[in-house]
């Protein structure tokens, strides 16, 4: 973070290091300033997280009142449970599928976008603008799309003489459906992050390159490409923690009937039905506490990765 | 939308105003030859194109009569021509209104109440020395890493437990906590000069005093950047309102408009009205604030969040 809009104090520098750490005076108090953010944070994140982890171990329902302790039972069945890896294979699948375009049109449009082309707005807003759409909305529009009938989608196919697709009933396609749906609707995030970064990348790189007589490829294969390296890392780490949430726009868009076939279920709707359909409470919390694990290996993984890359 | 803090990055020039970086401007266009240049706008076209189209069939059905929205072939133009009946229709019905007002008030409380808390925090954390501060705020980075979906089941229980459900504080408390925004915060107070600070301690005023007339006004690009986040967070927020309302008169609209779905089930018109009328405002706020809502989420994204 820059501070450079703050002025500097009006008097003659010390030459001496800028002092970090504690100052001579003050620092009192800060205990109240932490205070009522901890608070909050522990009574509805950290609370319902030991809550929850208790829970894995008894069988609790929401239909009965008292519930057994059952050790690690839960955790038992719930790795010889074919739905847990059908639904995080189905996850995983999604994790991949979604997570390529997504990364590589945003970085396509980003590109583009930063030639300077006249018109920065309006591009910039009809890419981004999907992302600021409530998921229910993108939902409603894209089932209007994919419909059998009437759908704009297989009015289009026909129009040039290919076959109709099943968007919402075919086994093979419900969940590439969620892909598309998503693609369009997130890829505005990541085509600012990228665009952030290439505004971040100094003139006079390129001016140096001009001068050497570099043309638009190897400015771009040359310098633009390899300074985005750490920002794609970034950019690829974000949608993979992200997309391994899926649940609001799979759920919405199969009317909470796991699509064709049970072929878009995610696990968090494995999860979610487990515990507010069946009411079974504690099974589903011992499959959250699975897929956080996951969660928290992947991030682990990637801070391996980035540690390695920068020695 | 969490990983791990990223601390080393190279991002920081997007909260850099505009006019003060050279680097800051796109290539410039006349450099391409023409033959290039005619590619980067097809291009840009034709996705913009593919963008588009949803959106725009939305529009376009919206504004038909319902017999009109289920001719086949499709058509763009209906013979009877366009309608606002789909939209009189929704609004008269009432509830829209209702989870409209329900939203905003919620995503005004979320954002006002998350901003203050986080911004507090931060600058505890930044700026004081108090025993056992380094574990709190290794306990707040840790949180990053916590999927908020992974607590609905005991968060319900809870919620049900305090009396909450259905209320507007058991929508709200549990959306105040985004362990991220404090690390952005505490990143950009960590790069404030303390001289200004001291000079004030000396003049004799208190730690808060510091923080509300020194602190935050330098902070304004920052703060804004994170309202902006939290509030389209807040507003289009699914899963939680959706567990934890179940009468009509209380949901938000992300969650009332999948009543809609069955509610409607086949009048095309009025499905596409609902989702173009609950899209609309964050669109509208966009327009008004794009070069904000860009550097915000840069400054977010590139954060570590």
């Amino acid at each position: 973070m820059s501070a450079g809009t703050v002025a500097a104090p009006g008097r003659v520098e010390q030459p001496t290091a800028p002092r970090r750490g504690p100052s001579l005076v003050g620092g009192r108090g800060g205990i109240w300033f932490v205070l009522p953010f901890m608070a909050v944070y522990a009574a509805f994140v950290l609370w319902p997280l030991l809550y929850g982890l208790g829970m894995s171990f008894f069988d609790t329902s929401l239909v009965r009142a008292e519930s057994r302790f059952v050790g690690l039972d839960n955790y038992v069945r719930l790795f010889a449970d074919a739905e847990v890896w059908r639904t995080l294979g189905i996850t995983v699948l999604f994790t991949i599928g979604s997570t390529i375009p997504l990364v590589v049109i945003a970085l396509v449009m980003a590109l583009l976008v930063q030639t300077g082309v006249r018109g920065q707005w309006l591009w910039r807003f009809v890419y981004f603008a999907p992302f600021l759409l409530p998921v229910a909305t993108v939902v409603l529009i894209w089932q209007w799309l994919f419909s059998g009938d009437y759908g704009l989608l297989n009015a289009a196919l026909t129009g040039i003489g290919l076959p109709e697709v099943g968007w919402l009933t075919d086994p093979a396609v419900g969940l590439w459906s969620v892909v598309l749906l998503t693609v369009w609707w997130t890829i505005g995030f990541n085509f600012l992050l990228y665009l952030a970064a290439l505004q971040a990348i100094p003139a006079q790189l390129y001016e140096a390159a001009e001068i050497d007589g570099a043309g638009g490829w190897r400015r771009l294969f040359g310098i633009t490409l390899p300074l985005l390296n750490r920002t794609t890392g970034l950019v690829v780490v974000l949608q993979v923690l992200a997309s391994l949430k899926l649940f609001d726009q799979a759920y919405i868009l199969f009317r909470a009937n796991g699509g064709p076939g049970g072929s878009a279920t995610p696990i968090l709707q494995y999860i979610y039905d487990t515990g507010f359909t069946d009411y079974r409470l504690g099974y589903a919390s011992a499959i959250s506490y699975v897929f956080f694990v996951l969660i928290i290996l992947i991030a682990l993984v990637q801070a391996r990765l980035s540690r390695r890359s920068e020695a | 939308m969490t990983t791990a803090p990223d601390t080393a990055n190279p991002a920081t020039a997007p909260v850099l105003p505009r006019a003060r970086s050279r680097a800051a401007e796109p290539t410039d266009i006349r450099r391409y030859t023409p033959l290039a240049r005619a590619g980067i706008i097809t291009a840009l076209a034709v996705l913009a194109v593919l963008w588009l189209a949803p959106l725009f069939w939305a529009v376009v059905t919206s504004l038909k009569q319902e017999a009109d929205t289920t001719v086949v072939p499709l058509e763009v133009v209906p013979d009877r021509g366009f309608t606002l009946q789909a939209y009189a229709s929704v609004l008269a019905n009432g509830n829209l209104v209702t989870w409209f007002v329900n939203s905003t008030v919620v995503t005004v409380v979320i954002t006002v109440l998350t901003v203050a808390l986080s911004a507090a925090a931060a600058y505890g954390f930044s700026r004081t020395r108090f025993r056992g501060r380094n574990v709190l705020f290794a306990l707040t980075i840790a949180g990053i890493m916590v999927p908020p979906q992974i607590l609905i089941v005991p968060l319900y229980r809870q919620m049900l437990a305090m009396g909450l459900a259905d209320t507007y504080a058991g929508i709200i408390l549990p959306q105040l906590v985004l362990p991220a925004m404090v690390f952005i915060l505490k990143k950009f107070f960590d790069g404030i000069p303390r001289e200004l600070e001291e000079a004030a301690r000396v003049d004799g005023a208190g730690q808060l005093r510091i923080f509300l007339q020194i602190v935050l006004p330098l902070s304004r690009s920052i703060l804004a950047a994170v309202s902006i986040f939290v509030f389209i967070h807040a507003w289009n927020n699914f899963l939680w309102p959706f567990i934890i309302t179940s009468d009509p008169g209380l949901m938000t609209l992300p969650v009332g408009l999948v009543q809609v779905q069955s509610a409607f089930g086949v009048r095309y018109a009025q499905v596409m009205a609902s989702a173009i009328l609950a899209g609309l405002p964050l669109i509208v706020v966009f327009m008004l604030f794009q070069r904000q809502i860009i550097r915000g989420v840069a400054t977010t994204g590139l954060g570590g969040t």
